[in-house]
């Protein structure tokens, strides 16, 4: 190849992002550059996630994949950029700037509209479609607004009761409002599911608290006085006040730019295209929802992708062919499970049905098999979704059993164990086959689903599939004899949480005796720290106690954080960042008095650096004899508890935040862990605390709070996701205890809270079914031990204090044990000083040398 | 232990003053010496510079074995070294701070009556 030809991509949605995505991963000599034209002001988002706005989710937690894809050099991306015309002659698009973009290939992607009915009353304020961020966004605020305007509950009514109707109806609930679904046809998603699953959602989707009306058409939305949305009226004559109206009824391809320049049009619109996504001009592609191939339209994710990866594919010279768009669907609306695949409405001649229906439990299964009731044609599924991941890979394979086995709950009469042939899709999304994932795990030696995810793509966007993909990459280790290795370090072939059980039930509490019993060597700066963190755990005796001061790690070895040049920072305990006046002043004048550097820290605390070893002690007398305490900013334990200023002050908050904050992290100070703890309080949905940054975070509401876990910041930031809505202090309290307690029992070191609940096996509903289900029997368990530990704090600095043995151990040297360390050396900058560096040092230019410091004792 | 005629021969403290597994820093001639008194009763002697980070922390590391070699781990950045040679048996993908080199210079120590005593020569 000698020049880089230029692709335009008209659109900027999800499928674009794919084609994107595709190109660059594929393309590796460069052939190819791709400008992507995008109408919306940001990158491409995940649409199928849009519900997720309102569940606290910002719009860059909807990014697709590597946000760096933007950056390549061989990638374009021009926001705010609709095309509005194509000169196919010239090849060259227009965008609405009127600037010009050659191609030498154009790929239509303009995806779909929210398309609503030309109903009287339509275009009055109030009346919303659900398709792009701006519409979500739009329909929040003005949901907001009306709240405050009319001083009660907004009534909400979405028009069509299709899957993006009932998004949209659980998108009003979020938003506080009521939502009552209106639908044309006579049940809930009359595309995906029959009648018996129709009526079982109708159930369960009532029980949340939307009403449904079924066999109702929309004549007129009336506005109110002020002309704002104020009623629907219906067909049969009936009548219902409203108050913001969502139309969800259907989406259609937005083909006006293929019309505009001759291309062939579907029937019901759509540019047409052949099966490798070429429309009659053989240098122009449509791909995802605008694109009419095999004589239709589909609005689904999964297709559009696979239209993606063709339409890369033979511009790379490669020969696949649409194979034919899945349909199948799973999803959850309102926490309701609903999935449709295959034939799902029996239409193969001699299929038959075999239904499961159990409405108290709010339960309908339906499976399609052949006439002899050995092979899967498909089925429906509704309220328990959770063999869809195993029974979508086996449409039009035998069932090897009992079918029955499917349709009953779960260990009622066992599953077949069937093992999928190589040619089942199991990630529908990425077009990811059995076959692939095992060849994943044999031949290109990935032996973690993580890794598997990364080599193959499959489970990375809807995720439905993942655990299926874990069975079989589990499978595949198993036959292959290769076993996951847990093992700690050499001295150890135990992971932590079993080494945890180990050390618990062993009653052991000496490293020598449990290196002796379950390790060999003489241990190591991997395992001595875990043990130490592991006896803290399970006892909550002093860390540098008997022979403990041994096993701990840098800093919790002289409980202060150890700096690059081997002096040390302090940070006294600030409880939810509630300081007396007197406490500021002392750490002010300790701060002049040693000449340490002193900053603020992120979790609303005071650090002094520069402390030295031999000086920590007199440091700790003043702080620990003013009242303070250990902040314990050195362990791999509770380090602080965030808050805001809550109802006590603000003029927003509904909750006493700091007071809530401060409860916290006495109850939890000490607590050793296998990662650092961090947690939040915010008085009120305005989250000032950014709580949901934190590994627990607790949100006032107007019922009580609600509590997210599993939130970190650090390298791999992840929001904390919700646990429980509306609860009161007890309740905050115990379940934040069993939580924190079950994550020390069984992380793996250095494993934080969102890795650690991703990794969970089931995720965050199992831990919810531990700790407030008590789904293993172990909540009094946990309930004690985190008693155990409230009762028998004590501030690990006040101990050391009062002990000449362990205070030993804070001198310089041994043999001269006020010495400082001569080779510290500092500069001055901003007032403060810091560490000088080699240029300084060499330079002569060092201002503060430690031996000069006036020291107070 | 024996050594050719010392140059320089310092007691630092007691033997009964070290806790095992516990490394304690002493400054000897005005070199920074780091001492471990082992589990098995066992006393080394390196350099207390830690080569990856220039600081003068090796006495505050944690004391192992890798297979059956003697260990002490820098607090700072994690590399391990050998209590016998001295060898830097885990670089942590890091290469030592300009001037220095990866490995620790080992002093010969010996107990007697009672005292731990370092001598400077030997290696440096």
């Amino acid at each position: 190849m000698t020049e880089t030809q230029q692709i335009v991509v008209v659109g900027g949605g999800m499928v674009a992002h794919r084609f994107t995505e595709a190109m660059r991963a594929r393309d590796t000599e460069g052939r190819y550059a791709v400008t992507v034209l995008a109408e919306e002001p940001r990158a491409p988002y995940d649409r199928v996630a849009l519900t997720s706005y309102f569940t606290g989710k910002d719009p860059e937690d909807l990014a697709l994949g590597d946000p760096a894809l933007w950056d390549d050099s061989l990638v374009t991306l021009r926001r705010d950029a609709k095309a509005v015309s194509v000169n196919r002659e010239a090849r060259e698009v227009t965008d609405v700037h009127g600037v010009v973009h050659p191609y030498d290939h154009l790929v239509m992607a303009t995806g779909s509209y929210a398309w609503a009915p030309p109903v009287k009353g339509g275009d009055l304020p109030g009346v919303f479609v659900y398709r792009t961020i701006d519409d979500v966004a739009a329909l929040r605020i003005y949901v907001e607004r009306r709240r405050k305007e009319l001083g009660r509950t907004v009534r909400g009514a979405v028009i069509g009761g299709g899957l993006l109707g009932l998004e949209a109806a659980g998108a009003l609930q979020e938003l506080g409002a009521t939502s009552t679904v209106i639908q044309f046809s006579d049940r809930l998603m009359n595309l995906q599911v029959d009648e018996g699953g129709g009526q079982a959602l109708s159930r369960l989707i009532e029980g949340m608290g939307v009403k449904v009306r079924c066999n109702t058409a929309t004549d007129a939305i009336k506005p109110d006085k002020h002309g704002h949305v104020g009623s629907l009226k219906f067909a049969d004559k009936g009548e219902q006040l409203v108050d913001v109206v969502v139309f969800a009824t259907g989406v259609r391809p937005r083909d006006e730019l293929g019309r505009d320049m001759g291309l062939a049009i579907g029937e019901r619109g759509g540019i047409v295209v052949d099966d490798t996504c070429l429309t009659a001009d053989p240098a122009i592609s449509a791909i995802g929802e605008v694109a009419c191939i095999q004589g239709a339209c589909i609005g689904l994710i999964a297709p559009g992708n696979t239209m993606a990866e063709i339409a890369v594919d033979r511009l790379l010279g490669g020969e696949s062919t649409f194979p034919g768009a899945d349909t199948a669907a799973k999803l959850k609306l309102l926490g309701v499970d609903v999935a449709s695949f295959g034939d799902a409405f029996a239409t193969t001649p001699g299929s038959l049905e075999l239904t499961y229906a159990d409405p108290v439990a709010g339960v309908y299964k339906k499976l399609v098999v052949t006439d002899d009731a050995r092979t899967l044609l498909g089925g429906i599924l509704v309220g328990d979704a959770s063999a869809y991941a195993s029974l979508r890979p086996l449409v039009g394979a035998e069932l090897g059993g009992d079918p029955a086995g499917w349709l009953l709950p779960e260990g009622a009469i066992e599953r077949p164990n069937v093992d999928l042939p190589d040619e089942a899709s199991v990630c529908s999304c990425n077009n990811v086959t059995a076959g692939t994932i095992r060849h994943a795990v044999t031949d290109q030696g990935c032996h973690e689903i993580g890794e598997v995810k990364a080599c193959t793509k499959a489970g990375t966007s809807c995720g439905s599939c993942l655990p299926l993909v874990k069975k079989i990459v589990g499978t595949e280790l198993e036959k292959s004899g290769i076993e996951l290795s847990h093992a700690l370090c050499e001295h150890f072939d135990m992971s932590r949480a079993q080494l945890f059980s180990a050390v618990q039930v062993s009653e052991l509490r000496t490293f020598s005796q449990i290196v002796e019993r379950f390790g060999s060597g003489r241990g190591c700066d991997i395992c001595k720290p875990t043990i130490g963190s592991i006896l803290a755990s399970i006892y909550n005796e002093h860390v540098l106690a008997a022979d403990r001061a041994a096993l701990q790690d840098t800093n919790d070895r002289v409980m202060a954080n150890m700096q690059k040049d081997g002096t040390y920072s302090v940070v006294p305990r600030v409880p939810g960042g509630e300081i007396l006046p007197e406490h500021l002043i002392l750490i002010g004048q300790i701060a002049q008095d040693y000449g340490l550097y002193t900053k603020i820290t992120g979790g609303q605390r005071i650090d002094l650096f520069g402390a030295r070893l031999e000086q920590l002690p007199s440091i700790w007398k003043r702080l620990v004899d003013a009242g303070m305490e250990s902040g314990h900013a050195y362990g791999k334990s509770l380090r602080t508890v965030k808050s805001c200023v809550g109802s006590t002050w603000c003029r927003y908050g509904v909750q006493d935040s700091v007071g809530m904050a401060i409860a916290l992290e006495l109850r939890y100070r000490g607590l050793r862990s296998p990662h650092k703890i961090k947690l939040g309080v915010s008085g009120c949905a305005r989250e000032c605390a950014e709580a949901r940054g934190k590994d627990v975070g607790v949100i006032a509401t107007d019922k009580g709070w609600n509590i997210y876990v599993g939130g970190n910041g650090g390298f791999t930031p992840k929001h904390a996701q919700l646990l429980v809505e509306d609860v009161d202090d007890e309740a905050v309290f115990r379940l934040v205890d069993r939580y924190l307690m079950y994550y020390i029992r069984t992380a793996d070191r250095l494993q934080r809270t969102a890795p650690w609940q991703e990794d969970h096996e089931g995720g965050l509903d199992a831990i919810r079914a531990v700790i407030m289900d008590d789904s293993l029997g172990i909540c009094a368990d946990l309930d004690a031990h985190m008693a155990r530990h409230i009762d028998s704090y004590e501030d690990e600095w006040a101990a050391v204090l009062k002990d000449p043995e362990r205070l030993r151990q804070f001198t310089s040297f041994v043999n001269a044990p006020d010495e400082p360390d001569p080779t510290l050396a500092y500069v001055e900058q901003r007032g403060q000083r810091r560490p000088a560096n080699d240029a300084e040092r060499s330079s002569g230019a060092v201002l503060i040398a430690p031996s000069r410091l006036e020291v107070r004792s | 232990m024996t050594t050719l005629a010392p140059a320089s021969a310092v007691a630092v403290c007691a033997y009964d003053d070290l806790t095992p597994d516990l490394g304690v820093a002493a400054l000897v001639e005005g070199i920074q010496v780091a001492v471990f008194r082992l589990d098995d009763g066992s006393v080394h002697a390196v350099q207390n510079l830690d080569p990856f980070s220039d600081a003068h922390v090796m006495s505050r590391g944690i004391t192992g074995s890798r297979g059956e070699v003697p260990t002490i781990a820098s607090p700072i950045y994690k590399q391990v070294f050998s209590l016998l040679t001295g060898q830097c048996l885990v670089t942590m993908d890091k290469a030592p701070q300009a001037g220095h080199a990866a490995d620790l210079a080992v002093y010969p120590v010996s107990v007697d009556n009672g005292q731990v005593i370092i001598h400077l020569v030997g290696t440096a």
